[in-house]
């Protein structure tokens, strides 16, 4: 076994064109962890789980899952490591024309040939899990947003994968249907042995259970720690960041020209 | 001014460019569902759901249609060749233009509008809401898993459609001429039977309404999965389907039947 | 919606697109009139075939027997070889004679077979010895103005 690490990323580089998303990130995750990627808008969170999950490959650097180096694999070999990660996406992304059990069950029709009364046991094993299993009839249209995202969540762990990512898992919920998504993904890390990546901005929330914090700025780690060392930062940019400030490193201001200049201030004087 | 018209045709040549490799794109990725069609194959159920969206779903619509477009086709039939007194011939003319034409060009223009724009719709939302990049971090590829199955689905029923809508528009004929009117009944079919015929005129216009099929869902698919994942993305999408496949309907039409009946009275 | 329903009208509608394929081709179509795949083939020769088209009907007695597949010219005996797909279940002699008829004063033009009286049936790649070219209106009138003038020379 190459260490606890599940994943190792070294020297990693993005770019779309020639707009550089990723500069040269170094990471590791250990096994059974909860670690949170966090950053401004933009700042190429998303992106970097794509890189992870294999879906873009770095323009240089490499991610190492479980040993192997994704961008490097066959389709056959990458869309088998993808059975070992889960994924939740910003807004569970559940497969609309299914209900809720179908949407569990979907994996396992689609990768394994458990028989069909197996797989309605472990469907509603997995949605008991997430406190859902009464509503396993349900399409999804007629779930509410905090009832989704634990539908997905159900649906992702339904291999017992050994990684899942989490996309902006608490954009757009309520403090109730959000303290429940996080401690969901705490315990269920701690329960299943897996590892869990959450990419937010939800500062308050996710430090408050997640055991290592990174923090992306313009493509490069600006900061990382626990949450009792993130919270205690006196780093300019983490202060700013976990305590909310208007202005500060990230300016308030788009870059422009002076302010005088752009109401022709200055013409009018001269 | 020479600025300008350099301009105009700078802006002529990026739109040939651009179509040409949006052309492209689309073959590749066509190439690339029939790559991938051996799921469909192997688990006929995803492709038998999808027919019911795309067939069961279009048959009021073809039915009702056929029915009347075969109605008028029998009363402005009949008001013609009365004039020459041979109102006999008009379950001639009935048939042969439903059969030929109005049966696969009809049929799969509505068949474009009511079921390859759900399918842009559909495949597009997927997108949108990030169903398909879902799909595919599950290991599943969304090309054979969604796409494929859509896209059979769609050749398989557009003959069907196109038949039923030839034989409703001939039922609507009988109807108003026979029924209605009083043309002979006999000679209606006596002399349909004797000018349709089976390998120039019914097998072409069936083979016209797979080629139709395969255009329609082709355009379809490909709109859907290329959508930008927008709500206006999709919605132009579904447009784009609508009237590029009719487009290629009339266009595939022109052509087919210049092959087919070259040299055939 | 259940699996079953859903199977159910998939089922239906393919039922009933395939019915209406098999409407076309027998009850619209002539497909029970003639079945090519029981045929043989003969040919003729023709001074003129007028308008005869291809997929024209052979008829006798008034009844289809076969179809004209294919009408070419021949550069040896400058005249036009009539090639037809006949069904297999009528048999004509040897001695039969091929005529170009309209159907009605101005309808389609078909052959018309009148049966001799020969022991001996053509087969399949005979020729039709026995033919009669199509009367064209030009060359009628023609003849009945050649006629009517002679009729008033005799008369003179």
């Amino acid at each position: 076994m190459t260490s606890e690490n599940l994943i190792e990323i070294s020297g990693l580089n993005f770019s779309y064109g020639t707009r550089a998303i990723l500069k040269g990130i170094d990471m590791t995750m250990q096994r059974g962890k909860v670690i949170a990627i966090m950053g401004g808008s933009g700042s190429g969170k998303t992106t970097l789980l794509r890189l992870i999950g294999g879906v873009i490959e770095p323009t240089s650097g490499y991610v190492k899952f479980a040993g192997q180096v994704v961008h490097e694999l066959e389709r056959d070999a990458l869309f088998k490591l993808r059975r070992k990660m889960g994924m939740l996406f910003q807004f569970g992304a559940l497969f609309t024309d299914l209900s809720v059990f179908d949407n569990v069950a979907f994996q396992m029709r689609e990768h394994t040939n458990l028989p069909e009364s197996m797989i309605r046991d472990l469907v509603l094993m997995k949605l008991h899990a997430v406190g859902l299993r009464g509503a396993h009839h349900l399409m999804p249209n007629q779930l509410s947003g905090g009832m989704a995202r634990r539908v997905a969540l159900a649906r992702s762990i339904a291999l017992d994968p050994m990684l899942i990512m989490y996309d902006e898992p608490f954009t757009g919920l309520d403090p109730i249907s959000l303290s429940v998504i996080g401690n969901l993904i705490r315990r269920l890390t701690d329960a299943l042995g897996m590892t869990s990546i959450v990419v937010t901005h939800d500062v308050q929330e996710s430090l408050k259970i997640v055991d290592y914090v990174y923090f992306i700025a313009d493509g490069v780690i600006a900061a990382e720690g626990t949450p009792h060392e993130v919270r205690k930062s006196v780093a300019p940019f983490v202060h700013q960041f976990v305590h909310g400030e208007e202005d500060g490193p990230v300016p308030f201001h788009y870059p422009a020209q002076s302010y005088q200049k752009d109401l022709n201030l200055e013409n009018t004087r001269a | 001014m020479p600025k300008r018209i350099v301009s105009g045709i700078q802006n002529i040549g990026h739109r040939v460019i651009e179509s040409v490799w949006r052309l492209g794109v689309a073959s590749r990725f066509f190439m690339l569902v029939l790559f991938k069609s051996g799921t469909s194959v192997r688990r006929f159920n995803l492709v038998i759901r999808e027919l019911y969206f795309t067939g069961v779903l279009s048959l009021i619509i073809i039915v009702v249609s056929g029915l009347f477009v075969g109605m008028v086709l029998g009363l402005q039939g009949y008001e013609t060749l009365q004039k020459y007194g041979s109102e006999s011939a008009v379950g001639t003319l009935v048939a042969l233009s439903l059969v030929r034409e109005l049966g696969p060009v009809v049929a799969a223009l509505l068949f474009a509008s009511r079921a390859g724009s759900a399918i842009t719709a559909e495949i597009g939302l997927m997108k949108a809401t990030e169903q398909l990049s879902a799909m595919s971090m599950m290991a599943v590829d969304p090309v054979a898993r969604v796409v494929a199955p859509r896209f059979w689905s769609g050749v398989i029923s557009m003959p069907l459609l196109a038949a039923i809508f030839s034989v409703m528009g001939v039922f609507g004929g009988y109807l108003v001429t026979v029924v209605f009117i009083g043309v002979d009944e006999g000679s209606f079919w006596s002399q349909m039977q004797d000018s349709v015929d089976f390998r120039f005129d019914i097998m072409n216009g069936f083979i016209k309404s797979c080629y139709f099929g395969v255009a329609v869902t082709a355009i379809a698919v490909f709109e859907g999965y290329d959508a930008p994942p927008t709500a206006e993305g999709v919605s132009g999408a579904t447009t784009r389907t609508v009237v590029t496949s009719s487009l290629a309907i009339l266009g595939l039409d022109f052509i087919l039947t210049a092959f087919m009946f070259r040299g055939v009275s | 919606m259940q699996r079953t329903t859903m199977d159910l009208w998939v089922g239906l509608f393919v039922v009933m697109g395939i019915a209406a394929l098999m409407i076309l081709s027998l009850k619209v179509g002539n497909l029970n009139v003639y079945n090519p795949s029981h045929s043989y083939v003969l040919s003729g020769n023709f001074e003129n075939i007028g308008g005869l088209k291809v997929r024209a009907p052979v008829k006798s007695a008034g009844v289809v027997v076969g179809r004209v597949t294919d009408i070419q010219f021949s550069t040896q005996t400058y005249d036009a070889v009539v090639t037809m797909s006949m069904d297999s279940r009528f048999l004509f002699p040897k001695d039969t004679f091929a005529s170009i008829l309209t159907s009605g004063l101005l309808g389609e033009q078909y052959i018309g077979l009148a049966a001799g009286g020969d022991e001996v049936k053509l087969k399949d790649g005979d020729k039709i010895m026995k033919t009669n070219s199509a009367m064209v209106l030009e060359e009628l009138i023609g003849r009945f103005l050649f006629n009517k003038a002679s009729e008033d020379d005799s008369s003179l």
